[in-house]
């Protein structure tokens, strides 16, 4: 039964983890940036929630924490879509590696 | 393979191809497409782990409010659509060589592990979630509400147009 082992979602998050760490590296938009943390935020909930229920007693505790990293998210999603528009504003593009001198 | 095994094939290939496309496709309006796709198949997951309420907060929190606002921020600025990005192919192969490596490990440690197992029976309700939220958790269930509200004014204050802030 593959739907019921803990290595089969810990195999999945590790690859959405690799994944989401080669688009961190390998993109220039800082967007796409946002976009493959999102996706590394996502596979270490998925390892919570997981744990939660094949390896901890209180099936609530996992769950929890997938909450706090949605409310972190939602909050680090909030700053940064800002801070990007507003560098599009001044600078004309979101490429990271032509915002090197933040200073106004 | 029994029918749940097919579901559970059809989430994984849904979060993994979805992150595939959200990585590597050039336009940023369908990288943020591919981001809802791989976090609906997190959520398929999500039902199987038994925690059907972070099911239902992962498609409402995540597909119906962090993704809009990727897509609000690619549409509100709009040559950021059209913009190409031309990639160098050694930063693309240390960027591939750096998440095998991690990933290699990271499979590596799973595989030696020892997982202290649980009975898997339990009480994943939302009473549970409700009273460790408010029980043991109050403190940084306080703290996150205090983020956000920092988050949002932030927000705001950022997003002002300087111009406008100027004439006030």
């Amino acid at each position: 039964m593959m739907h019921q082992s803990l290595s089969s979602y810990l195999w999945i998050s590790t690859a959405l983890f690799a994944i989401g760490l080669y688009g961190l590296l390998a993109r220039r938009n800082l967007v796409a940036v946002l976009i493959s943390l999102e996706l590394i935020l996502n596979s270490a909930g998925l390892n919570f929630v997981a744990f939660n229920r094949f390896a901890l007693v209180d099936k609530s505790s996992g769950q929890v924490f997938m909450i706090f990293i949605v409310a972190l998210a939602a909050a680090e999603v909030c700053i940064g879509l800002s801070l990007i528009l507003l560098l599009y504003r001044r600078t004309d593009s979101i490429d990271t590696e032509r915002a090197k001198e933040l200073n106004g | 393979m029994t029918v749940p095994d097919g579901f559970f094939l059809l989430a994984a290939g849904l979060v993994l191809g979805g992150a595939v496309l959200a990585v590597s496709l050039e336009n940023v309006f369908y990288n943020a497409l591919a981001l809802m796709l791989s976090l609906f198949g997190v959520a398929m997951l999500f039902i199987f782990l038994n925690a059907e309420f972070l099911a239902v907060i992962e498609v409402i929190i995540y597909i119906g409010a962090i993704s809009i606002a990727i897509l609000f921020a690619i549409m509100l600025s709009q040559p950021m659509l059209s913009r190409r990005e031309v990639p160098s192919a050694a930063k693309l192969f240390r960027a591939g060589a750096a998440a095998a490596l991690v990933f290699l490990g990271l499979q590596r440690a799973i595989g030696t592990a020892r997982w202290h197992q649980a009975p898997v029976d339990g009480d994943y309700g939302i009473d549970g979630i409700g009273k460790a939220l408010l029980g043991p958790n109050v403190l940084p269930f306080e703290a996150v509400s205090l983020v956000l509200l920092v988050a949002i004014i932030g927000a705001l204050v950022l997003a002002a147009d300087p111009k406008e802030r100027a004439s006030k």
